[in-house]
């Protein structure tokens, strides 16, 4: 189980394709990998949005993330999880946060994915504060609704 | 007893500061620890976690503890 907090950009794609092809999964094991990928909108509440910075508490962002996954992962007898989430400054177009889960069918991972990501939205410590473009006129407010 | 009292987002902005350390022997929970810190009553929605998990503001408090006080989440 890989749970990791980035302020670099990432590549979903990549990371879910050298995580499948490493060393935590066995070929052969699994049947089903459901993903979940969060990508930042130029758009919010009818605002335009020009950027988005993350900020999280580092250390109970991963422990919470780590307990949720490892609670879900036994209840559903899942194979593993990838979580990776970005903070800092984030640009529309990129990618806000990766969940992928494997099992050997596919509802478990379906069913495991979307607990886990309902789970970061509601309860990881992380905050979202946006830079909008209103007016060529720069404002800046902090997200307080969860979509 | 000494105390570390983090703030985060729009709470950390409204209270002006993001960490600071308390030290005294009066402290029993977690309200008492805001109480100490700010001086104003916390917003219905404040959320604070003792050592990394959530609690509730009645939480007994020990020497040493990290605590925080946050507005509600918002990730992914």
């Amino acid at each position: 189980m890989v749970i990791e907090v980035r302020s670099q950009p990432f590549d979903p794609w990549a990371e879910l394709s050298r995580f499948q092809a490493g060393s935590h999964l066995v070929p052969g094991s699994y049947g089903a990998c459901a993903t979940f990928v969060g990508t930042m909108r130029d758009f919010n509440q009818g605002e335009q949005v020009e950027t988005l910075f993350l900020e999280h508490y580092s250390g109970m962002t991963e422990k919470l993330l780590e307990q949720q996954a490892a609670k879900i992962k036994s209840e559903k007898e899942l194979l593993d999880f990838l979580v990776i989430h970005r903070v800092g400054e984030i640009h529309p177009n990129d990618p806000i946060v990766l969940v992928a889960a494997w099992s050997a069918h596919r509802a478990a991972a379906f069913d495991g994915c979307r607990e886990l990501m309902e789970y970061l939205k509601s309860q990881a410590t992380f905050w979202k504060k946006e830079t909008l473009d209103a007016d060529h006129k720069k404002e800046q407010r902090w997200v307080d609704n969860i979509t | 007893m000494t105390i570390s009292v983090r703030f985060f987002a729009s709470l950390s902005e409204q209270l002006g500061m993001k960490e600071t350390t308390v030290e005294s022997d009066s402290l029993h929970t977690m309200s008492d620890v805001w109480a100490r810190v700010t001086d104003q009553p916390p917003p219905d929605s404040v959320l604070c976690a003792r050592n990394h998990a959530y609690v509730a503001f009645n939480t007994p408090v020990q020497d040493g503890d990290e605590v925080a006080f946050f507005p509600p989440v918002n990730g992914g």
